[in-house]
């Protein structure tokens, strides 16, 4: 009971106060505008670039991650290098935020590591004009964690190809390419597309490493919506910022629905 | 799989290079923070010694140690009780709450945010306005993990036989809880709790929104005039989240030996 | 069993979201009250306390002062602050320094009827003009050393400092620079950076116009001045970052367009540094001061006004480079520090604009449209 008052107040409200506030103005009255006000150029390219971010770095996260998954349940149960490589990457999937960003500007930025050691050793200026800061430096630094979550959801599902079926396919005369296009792969494309789904919403949904990385131009939908809410040039966007919110949760949830079907499917031949 | 010795190069090669570049921006962390300012050469602490000497810096990471406390000790009393009594009365709810659970994974935290200042006036005004009022959101948002690792503690044991028994001995509730069936899924509590102190610590979203200086928001101001404690900040705050998760895998690796041991 | 539960937790849930939509009461429990009877909250000048006496003494028995958004390099808020500490035996309570105006308003409205709740205000235009309802009158003992055109009638507000926007940078870095045009040269190449963005804060806003004056635009339009923004991007000489005296020092942010007054603090530290003021586009800014309506400590929100716009308030304004809004009148008086006031850079050549809260208005959504698309 007190899990139930608890979760209303802390989370069923807000969302509430979302949905109410995206269709109304500031007054209280009811509006569609902010609800067309989403279809504006800037709302449009915004989503536009998180889409492109998110989709970007789901993909290059689930591929990259993929082949490190694969790699390192190749090495059995037992070895320590996987165990202690799964353990990694649960810190590293967690290292969003504001410290994932410091560390990018740490070794990238303007005075970074690694920008000095290359100005000095071979001359080359890879700071630039400050695209760490941009779009481009943000699909640099997601990828930093997205492939470490994908080795983490992907993982169980690649440990669950056992290898008796390798050994049923071989002995009746498969080769190994066979055995990928026939066996392996159709089993785990579900779970390979439900990870990178999942890579996808949580590119989506991150806010603050964007918050600290970028503060020229609202690129992404988040730093449009702290825009609406902070902004001392264009005043009375709160409203705007819950359709902008709106607009979010519809998107991830619709990935997250399919995430959860594609998990459905994959866990049934996982048992 | 394939184990030849081809495979076993390329894959040495490969997991180096993967290792080199997770290393490559924690390396860096290192060296900048520990750069001498201007033109000196060597390396200096200041930077990390700035984090201890600086007020707001110092207020803020105990801030965010207490709002971790706070936030596993809410999440536990929270989830433990609510997780037993659904296995043992109302087994059909558990797909509901497993539902609930894990609705704030599909809620981005920044919309949670958005729509919370409401809430949180009342918040203010009944208990106050420190930082650590997050508590409450920061338990919303560490509840799939936890509902994840407790749920499956709780599933490797028999909750509904242990506590029947219990309670048929005359315990009371609070003692089946406390002494019957938290001693059996401390792993699982302890990895939830993990979870939610890398959490706490790294979350920016809802404190800068907020108004609350917990140690991000911190971090992120102090950047503007001292870019090399901002630095050492996170690489601390890194290093603690590794220490903590680390030790929790070494938790689990001790369960898989436990259980092993059982198996016939 | 279930359906009940279901029931209970909407009913829960239902009156939780008719609770929220309501705000918790104010808490006006704390307000002093004056010798004269009148309540802190509504004196509107010194003569509501007793005098300036009275005042000081009704603020000292508060303890205690709020405010926000004061950067401790912005206009030499920094020393303001401990010389009013120094003076008084009040606590000053700087939050948020780095926040924006409409970031005040949002504490004073989450944070309503708590203590940490802001006393004062110090707002850009837009944000100070529409919310002019939170504000309360108060009048301070040199008000009517004020011109009328830099304050509100009753006191609602009153324009404390102001400056130019300007051009800033390095002279060891790069060459002189002596129009808007300049910056798009070859010798700029990814150096230089406006303060913040413009459809989030005014400096930025009146960078943008200012580029937009000096290309032909207007007051009421702000085209020219996003699309040379533009061409500076593609040019490759514009830098995304924000700039402060870390990135100026560290040579990060060689040219930075600011406020003339915010843009020779930040490189206090880089002799080398020339701050211009562009004589073919000469945008000024003033801010606005205001006692919040619903102060915490509300004889403190006052005295700290009488303070601010005291002689040794104005100057220590002055010595952060700003122009405070009583200067001419103390240049006249004599009270204005000479050096400092002469020191200001020069100012001449086409007129000055202020742009309206109208203009404002127009071209935020003109950028609100179009600067991402420009500048990402």
């Amino acid at each position: 009971m007190p899990f139930l008052l608890f979760l209303a107040i802390f989370l069923i409200v807000p969302t509430i106060t979302v949905l109410v506030g995206s269709v109304q103005d500031g007054e209280g009255g009811f509006t569609a505008g902010n609800l067309r006000a989403l279809f504006s150029d800037a709302a449009i390219s915004s989503l536009t670039n998180s889409v492109i971010l998110s989709g970007s770095t789901a993909l290059i996260g689930a591929v990259l991650g993929g082949i490190l998954a694969y790699l390192i349940v190749s090495l059995g149960e037992r070895s320590l290098i996987r165990r202690a490589t799964l353990s990694l990457c649960g810190v590293l999937a967690q290292f969003g935020g504001v410290t994932l960003a410091f560390a990018f500007i740490s070794l990238l930025g303007f005075s970074g590591v690694m920008t000095e050691a290359l100005k000095s050793s071979v001359g080359i200026d890879i700071y630039g004009s400050g695209w760490l800061f941009g779009i481009k430096g943000l699909i640099v630094v997601y990828v930093y964690f997205q492939i470490p979550l994908m080795v983490i959801v992907f993982t169980p599902a690649l440990a669950a190809l056992r290898p008796q079926w390798r050994e049923a396919a071989v002995n009746l005369g498969a080769t190994t390419p066979q055995f990928w296009r026939y066996v392996g792969f159709p089993l785990l494309t579900p779970a390979f597309l439900g990870s990178a789904l999942l890579l996808f919403a949580n590119a989506f949904a991150a806010y603050a490493t964007a918050a600290v990385l970028v503060s020229q131009g609202s690129v992404i939908t988040p730093l449009l919506i702290r825009a609406s809410l902070t902004s001392e040039v264009l005043l009375g966007q709160r409203n705007l910022g819950f359709a902008l919110a709106l607009e979010m949760v519809v998107v991830v949830a619709i990935v997250m629905g399919l995430y959860a079907l594609l998990l459905r499917r994959t866990s049934r031949w996982m048992r | 799989m394939n184990t030849g010795r081809g495979f076993r190069i390329a894959r040495t090669v490969v997991l180096l290079t993967f290792a080199a570049y997770f290393a490559l921006p924690l390396l860096s962390m290192a060296d900048f923070s520990t750069q001498a300012k201007g033109d000196a050469a060597g390396r200096t602490l200041d930077a990390w010694k700035f984090l201890i000497q600086n007020e707001s810096l110092r207020s803020a990471i105990i801030a965010s140690l207490l709002l971790a406390v706070l936030t596993v000790f809410m999440m536990i009393a929270l989830l433990v009780p609510t997780m037993i009594w659904v296995r043992l009365r109302v087994p059909k709810m558990s797909r509901v709450v497993e539902f609930l659970c894990l609705l704030p994974l599909t809620i981005p935290a920044l919309v949670i945010v958005v729509g919370i200042s409401g809430v949180y006036a009342w918040v203010n005004y009944l208990i106050g306005d420190s930082a650590l009022t997050l508590a409450f959101a920061y338990t919303v948002l560490v509840l799939p993990y936890g509902y994840r690792s407790i749920d499956s503690a709780l599933s490797a044991i028999d909750v509904v036989t242990l506590s029947e028994a219990a309670r048929s001995l005359g315990a009371n509730w609070l003692t089946v809880i406390t002494r019957v069936v938290m001693p059996n899924i401390v792993s699982g509590v302890l990895s939830a709790s993990f979870v939610a102190v890398a959490l706490v610590l790294g979350e920016y979203t809802f404190s800068s929104l907020l108004h609350f200086d917990t140690l991000p928001v911190a971090l992120t101001a102090v950047s503007k005039t001292n870019a090399s404690a901002a630095v050492a900040g996170s690489l601390a705050s890194i290093i603690l989240i590794s220490l903590l998760l680390m030790a929790l895998s070494f938790l689990s690796r001790d369960r898989l030996k436990n259980s092993e041991g059982l198996k016939p | 069993m279930i359906r009940s539960t279901r029931l209970a937790a909407t009913a829960v849930a239902a009156s939780v979201v008719l609770l929220s939509a309501c705000a918790p009461p104010a808490d006006n429990s704390n307000d002093t009250v004056t010798e004269s009877g009148v309540a802190a909250s509504d004196a509107t000048t010194s003569e509501d306390f007793g005098g300036m006496e009275a005042l000081v003494t009704a603020a000292e028995k508060e303890g205690e002062l709020n405010v926000i958004a004061l950067p401790p390099d912005w206009a030499n808020y920094g020393e303001m602050i401990s010389a009013f500490e120094a003076k008084y035996d009040i606590k000053i309570n700087s939050a948020q320094p780095n926040a924006a105006s409409q970031d005040e308003i949002n504490a004073a409205n989450d944070l309503a009827g708590t203590d940490k709740a802001p006393d004062v205000f110090d707002l850009g235009q837009s944000v100070a003009l529409a919310n002019t309802d939170m504000f309360a009158p108060y009048q301070v003992e040199t008000f009517d050393d004020i011109p009328a055109d830099f304050k509100d009638a009753d006191g609602t507000w009153v324009n404390d400092y102001g400056g130019y926007m300007s051009i800033g940078y390095d002279s060891a870095k790069v060459p002189d620079v002596t129009s808007v045009e300049d910056l798009l040269g070859p010798d700029f190449k990814g150096s230089v950076a406006l303060n913040g963005d413009p459809t989030q804060a005014g400096a930025a806003f009146s960078g943008v116009m200012m580029a937009s004056i000096a290309n032909g635009g207007s007051a009421d339009d702000i085209k020219p001045g996003v699309d040379f923004f533009g061409d500076l991007k593609k040019a490759g000489n514009f830098l995304p970052v924000d700039p402060d005296s870390a990135t100026i020092e560290s040579g990060q942010t060689p040219v930075v367009i600011d406020w003339d007054y915010l843009g020779s603090a930040a490189a206090a530290n880089v002799s080398t540094w020339k701050t211009v003021v562009p004589p073919e586009a000469i945008v000024a800014g003033y801010y606005y001061q205001a006692v919040n309506a619903d102060a915490p400590h509300p004889a403190a929100a006052r005295l700290w006004q009488e303070f601010l716009f005291s002689d040794e308030g104005q100057n220590l304004w002055l010595e952060g480079g700003a122009r405070p809004v009583r200067g001419d009148q103390m240049a006249e008086a004599g009270t204005i520090d000479a050096d400092l006031w002469t020191a200001l850079p020069e100012v001449e050549g086409a007129e000055l604009v202020v742009p309206t809260n109208e203009q404002t208005e127009k071209a935020g959504s003109y950028l609100a449209d179009n600067w991402s698309k420009v500048i990402s």
